[in-house]
């Protein structure tokens, strides 16, 4: 029987790869306004999926084959996370 | 909210030296690209002395107006205006605007006004997707704020859009006060003043174009009317920009 499930799905900017984004949040926001303890930020996009699949990890079989297939990151400059 | 909300008090002009030139600030953030425009359209007027200000300078507290101008400040990483709302120029315009001085925003000005809750609700990207780029009818709704008393209420001004994120919104109860208070200074419409949706560019709520706070000293708009203050910068041959500038420095 298939269900509906939701598939979380994040996309940032490969570990390493520069994110100017998240560094302008740190420096220019965070940084200056007293919250010391926190020491990076990185940005990333964030895409919520609801998927008709007879499993969890089916569900997330096809988002990871959406994601690659439409290219809905760059492989060269991001990574994902995929979670059910 | 009390009955006495409803009519907002007359503004005089509050600058501090009438006497003597108006000093009026333009802040600069990294990122900032329309500063160079609104000091010219300043400087063509008499009478008032414009100065770009660095946004770190502590000066901005000395001005006798301050104008945060377009463009694109701090990248407009995270949101439009977000990252200067929070910066130190922030802490020293809301001083100025406690005193009652005018305070204008103008497009990423006005994002960063709404960011920093000088101004209520906030500015999401159009509806279109796009980022609209066109000259545009705007009508007065409000001549009873620093920055529209040389003009009457049905006015239609001529004036340029170019964002992004110019799509306002507020809940329903924000936008009843906006409305009940006469805090709505500016609405898109056709070229006879009509409000209708078709002459709304960018799917903003009620066709709003630019609201100001209560006292009516700090108003935010998306158009540029720096870009529209001489009349071979406009298509219709008028200088409707330099409109809002005088009524701002109290020049007739």
């Amino acid at each position: 029987m298939a269900r509906l499930y939701t598939v979380k799905v994040v996309v940032a900017n490969k570990e390493g790869a520069s994110d100017p984004e998240g560094e302008t949040v740190y420096r220019d926001l965070v940084s200056k306004s007293g919250f010391s303890k926190v020491k990076s930020i990185r940005t990333g996009k964030f895409l919520k999926v609801s998927v008709e699949a007879p499993d969890a990890s089916s569900a997330k079989r096809i988002v990871q084959r959406m994601c690659d297939e439409l290219r809905i990151y760059n492989p060269a400059a991001h990574s994902i996370t995929v979670e059910v | 909210m009390s009955l006495e909300s409803t009519t907002l008090p007359p503004t005089p002009s509050r600058l501090r030296c009438s006497s003597t030139r108006a000093k009026v600030a333009v802040v600069r953030f990294p990122g900032s690209n329309c500063d160079l425009d609104a000091v010219q359209a300043l400087r063509t007027l008499d009478s008032v002395k414009a100065d770009l200000v660095w946004h770190e300078e502590p000066t901005i507290g000395e001005y006798d107006a301050v104008v945060l101008p377009g463009g694109f400040s701090f990248g407009d990483y995270l949101r439009a205006g977000a990252i200067a709302a929070r910066s130190p120029a922030l802490e020293r315009i809301t001083a100025v605007a406690d005193q009652g001085l005018p305070v204008l925003g103008i497009c990423n000005g006005f994002q960063i006004l709404i960011e920093a809750g000088l101004l209520p609700g906030a500015l999401l990207r159009n509806a279109s997707l796009r980022f609209v780029c066109r000259w545009v009818n705007v009508r007065v709704d409000n001549d009873s704020t620093s920055f529209t008393k040389n003009m009457k209420e049905g006015d239609v001004l001529h004036l340029p859009i170019a964002h992004n994120e110019g799509r306002f919104y507020a809940s329903k109860e924000e936008l009843a006060t906006l409305n009940r208070e006469g805090r709505v200074v500016f609405r898109y419409c056709d070229g006879d003043g009509h409000v209708s949706s078709s002459a709304n560019p960018t799917g903003t709520l009620d066709n709003i174009a630019g609201i100001s706070n209560k006292r009516g000293n700090v108003v935010g708009l998306m158009p540029h009317p720096e870009r529209a203050t001489e009349e071979v910068l406009s298509p219709f041959g008028d200088s409707d920009g330099s409109l809002i500038f005088k009524s701002m420095l109290g020049i007739e």
